[in-house]
């Protein structure tokens, strides 16, 4: 797992360097390094830094909540958005920028947006909890469906074909026009949440025995279940209310991650974060140097790149399966 | 090496009672064999002596102490506890999933420390899996996975052992062999308590016998045509006697 790690930290460093270089103006090394350029110093330090890191913290989230998730359901579909997580966050966002809130100012829809995942989340959690894993998938099915009612009638009354457009454009997701500020306000919530999520490790391994063994082995299932739960609320919560919904990157990462780590779900929640993070610089740095008219949204991207994986799951599934 | 206490134990599901008033006391050395027709709840008493199911009367007690009183991590180092037809639901390697049975012996933080790597060997060795130990468990045949289960159940040299059913499944020859090695594991000094339908292998290993029907305790004891008669309500002709005694049914 270490070499694993250690690679895809490498990787990391790299993509992260040519997540500042490229773009509509590609920069030479220099330019970053020496800062005798003011306009590149200025990209890079208000434009591309902030995009990049924003970049790293959302992959992480989502590929960390992700390895979670499928090792607590032991479903190889759990994602995040499985927990009603980033359709509570896209409804917050899109009732701020429905009443206007974001014209007041700027952190309204991400804040809002956390109030939206941290609520679906709750609300998930109380109608699930107590009857298993399986009642919480159900729950955070139901959640999901409920939020997404509310997404499309805030869609349907927009207040102007100015408010809709705005709306769909967040509903797609995307990293551009993200400064420091945001950075600033998610980046607690991704710390506790990933501290969160990281903490279930022992729990998970036990779980492959099904819960009735982990309990047996001295695993406290409900406490599980609210680390995990918690955890994505705050990471992904945090996350989706800044860039909007990006799929796929949480379903995929962990298992990229999985055949290298002997399938234990313990040792996937590390290179699960790092791949997602990598992933999603990755697509990023491939969205900015698209250029189809106007701007491919990540979110649009990574859904593009990541069905077909899908795809692939269901083929193996159904190979694999008697 | 401790003593397990039930006291007018009774579990209800749904509004059901599923058992109720039983009463028993398991110490060092043993090997107690639960028997009963199917439904008349040995997995729900096996589960309530394992503390995994908490009972709606009565107490069960390890070394005077209420399990329920018992922290959780405390109560699974000292005993282990296997249901019917346990699964692994990601293909780990056979160690892997032994080493699972020690994840209450684990510190809080890091991974699994040197010397459990002796113990994890021992007991690869012990049931004829070192061989098998980097296998994915999902490519063993049904004797090797139930013999990889009760490794990982042994792992943590458990002073009380609860298997639910352990023999169900497996050809005769495993059979035999799974309940040599649970018989070895209380002959040294431990408990082991285990649900059986094969009342031969029952009589042949088991120190003591309990009988379940309809949730109540029907025997108690050593194995006897009229204890079989009283439980699943059929003759039966028992022939020899210690390990080479068998039981059968007879047509009424």
């Amino acid at each position: 797992m270490r070499s694993l790690s250690a690679g895809l930290g490498l990787l990391l460093v790299v993509a992260f360097i040519l997540s500042l270089l490229a773009g509509r103006v590609w920069l030479a090394p220099p330019d970053i390094v020496f800062g005798h350029n003011v306009l590149a110093s200025l990209i890079v330090t208000d434009l591309r830094l902030p995009r990049s890191i924003l970049a790293l913290l959302v992959g992480a989230s989502l590929g960390l909540s992700g390895a979670v998730l499928q090792g607590l359901t032991r479903n190889p579909l759990a994602e995040p958005a499985l927990l009603g997580v980033s359709t509570g966050a896209a409804l917050g966002a899109v009732l701020a920028i429905y009443f206007g809130v974001t014209m007041i100012s700027g952190a309204a829809g991400p804040l809002l947006g956390l109030v939206g995942a941290l609520a679906a989340c709750a609300l998930t959690f109380s109608l699930g909890q107590g009857g298993g894993t399986i009642t919480l998938v159900l729950a955070g099915a139901a959640v999901s469906s409920l939020t997404a009612a509310g997404i499309a009638l805030a869609l349907n009354f927009a207040p102007s074909p100015y408010a809709a457009y705005e709306i769909m454009n967040w509903l797609l997701g995307s990293l551009a026009d993200k400064s420091w500020n945001q950075v600033w306000l998610i980046l607690p919530f991704v710390l506790v949440g990933g501290a969160f999520l990281f903490t279930t490790g022992p729990a998970l391994d036990a779980l492959s025995l099904g819960e009735t063994q982990a309990e047996s082995l001295g695993i406290d299932l409900s406490r599980l279940r609210i680390a995990a739960i918690a955890g994505t609320a705050l990471a992904v919560g945090a996350a989706t209310s800044v860039t909007g919904a990006i799929g796929f990157i949480g379903l995929v990462a962990p298992h990229l991650a999985r055949p290298f780590v002997g399938h234990q779900p313990s040792r996937i929640l590390l290179p699960a974060a790092l791949l997602g993070a990598l992933l999603l610089l990755v697509a990023d740095i491939a969205a900015r140097l698209v250029h189809l008219g106007p701007e491919l949204k990540l979110g649009v991207f990574t859904s593009l790149i990541g069905t077909p994986f899908f795809f692939w799951l269901v083929v193996r599934l159904k190979r694999t399966s008697p | 090496m401790s003593v397990l206490l039930a006291e007018g134990l009774g579990v209800r599901k749904g509004g059901r009672a599923i058992i109720g008033d039983i009463s028993l006391t398991a110490g060092p050395g043993e090997f107690i064999a639960v028997v009963g027709p199917n439904g008349a709840g040995k997995s729900t008493l096996l589960a309530a002596l394992a503390g995994l199911t908490r009972p709606s009367a009565g107490e069960v007690s390890l070394d005077g102490v209420p399990l329920a009183r018992i922290a959780r991590r405390k109560l699974a180092r000292a005993r282990a506890y296997l249901p019917q037809n346990p699964m692994c639901e990601w293909p780990l390697s056979v160690e892997r999933l032994v080493a699972l049975g020690l994840t209450a012996h684990l510190p809080a933080l890091g991974p699994l420390p040197d010397t459990f790597d002796a113990a994890i060997t021992q007991v690869l060795a012990d049931h004829d899996l070192l061989e098998r130990k980097d296998q994915p468990v999902t490519t063993l045949s049904g004797g090797e996975f139930s013999r990889a289960m009760l490794a990982r159940a042994l792992v943590g040299r458990p002073e009380l052992l609860i298997v639910d059913e352990p023999v169900t499944g497996l050809d005769p020859v495993h059979a035999f062999a799974a309940m040599v090695r649970l018989a070895a594991w209380a002959a040294s000094g431990n408990t082991v308590i285990a649900s059986l339908h094969d009342l031969t292998l029952a009589a042949r290993y088991a120190g003591r016998i309990l009988a379940l029907k309809n949730g109540q305790m029907a025997g108690e004891g050593t194995l006897s045509p009229t204890m079989i008669r009283n439980v699943f309500g059929v003759e039966s002709r028992m022939r020899g006697e210690g390990r080479s005694v068998t039981v059968d049914f007879l047509e009424s």
